[in-house]
């Protein structure tokens, strides 16, 4: 440390004095500029991570809802299906080149939205309808309206590729622009998100 | 009565969540900075909707809100800006 108390003897001391100064000034704002982009990297930006693993209808709606209201308040929104979830994507079902269990497990699942059963009172596909009903009878929006919303405002949907593989689901039997990725695609979003959840 | 004139008005009357704001920001993005867009909801919601979508979206800034009965019935009134 320089002792600033003490008068320096001629004009010398004082440049060197100054120099001196400089140095830690500089030294100074590099750590500084390199801590607050540290610090910034740490930071959450205005995103949402949504985990869709439940194939429920009822779910499946909350998740919608969720994802086109983030989306309208400036998230940038991505949906991530998985298990069940994989349902509400599917667009056709294929038995083409799956095993007897793939097999089975195509033919026992729903193949797409429309398909699905809400968590409570399913009643053999009546719950189903009913609740779509009173949902229409209440002006609320469909389920693929809503996900036809999410689509338009921008949100991602990213199908995770290992509960594809284990489900027997393949990339040809989901809708047009779904993505594949990874626990790590997810984390990567979650851990910059403001919003995060596993519906 | 609130005295702020509009640029814009949109009818958001027997929309549920979320489709007033989802309405509100398609709207709103049309218009230009300082433009204001007012929206007419009969869903209840839609007022605590409105208070949190302007206080995170970055473009929108609530003016006012305010609930007028017409015919029976409350509408839910919202006075929204374009940032």
């Amino acid at each position: 440390m320089t002792d600033m108390t003490a008068v320096p003897a001629d004009l010398n001391a004082l440049k060197d004095l100054l120099a001196g100064l400089d140095r830690r000034m500089s030294a100074l704002e590099a750590t500084m500029e390199s801590e607050l982009s540290a610090i910034k990297e740490q930071l959450p930006e205005d995103k949402a991570a949504i985990i869709v693993f439940s194939g429920d209808l009822d779910k499946m709606i909350a998740a919608h809802i969720i994802a086109t209201g983030a989306a309208t308040m400036g998230l940038e929104t991505t949906l991530f299906f998985t298990f069940w979830g994989l349902n509400a994507l599917k667009e056709r079902r294929s038995l083409e080149g799956k095993n007897l269990a793939e097999r089975m497990m195509a033919l026992m699942t729903p193949t797409g939205s429309k398909e699905l059963h809400p968590s409570q009172m399913a009643f053999m596909g009546a719950g189903a309808a009913m609740l779509r009903q009173m949902m229409k009878q209440k002006d609320v929006a469909s389920l693929e309206d809503l996900m036809a919303l999410a689509k338009e405002m921008g949100v991602r949907t990213v199908a995770c590729e290992m509960s594809m593989e284990v489900m027997g689901v393949r990339h040809e039997e989901l809708r047009e622009g779904v993505e594949l990725g990874g626990v790590a695609s997810f984390l990567a979003e979650a851990s910059k998100a403001r919003v995060s959840l596993f519906i | 009565m609130s005295t702020i004139s509009e640029t814009k008005t949109l009818d958001a009357q027997g929309l549920k969540c979320p489709m007033p704001i989802v309405k509100a920001k398609k709207e709103l993005d049309t218009l230009s900075a300082g433009e204001i867009l007012k929206v007419v909801a009969t869903d209840k919601g839609s007022v605590l909707d409105f208070q949190g979508w302007a206080k995170t979206a970055k473009t929108a800034k609530l003016l006012d809100q305010e609930t007028v009965s017409e015919g029976g019935r409350e509408l839910y009134v919202h006075y929204i800006e374009r940032v």
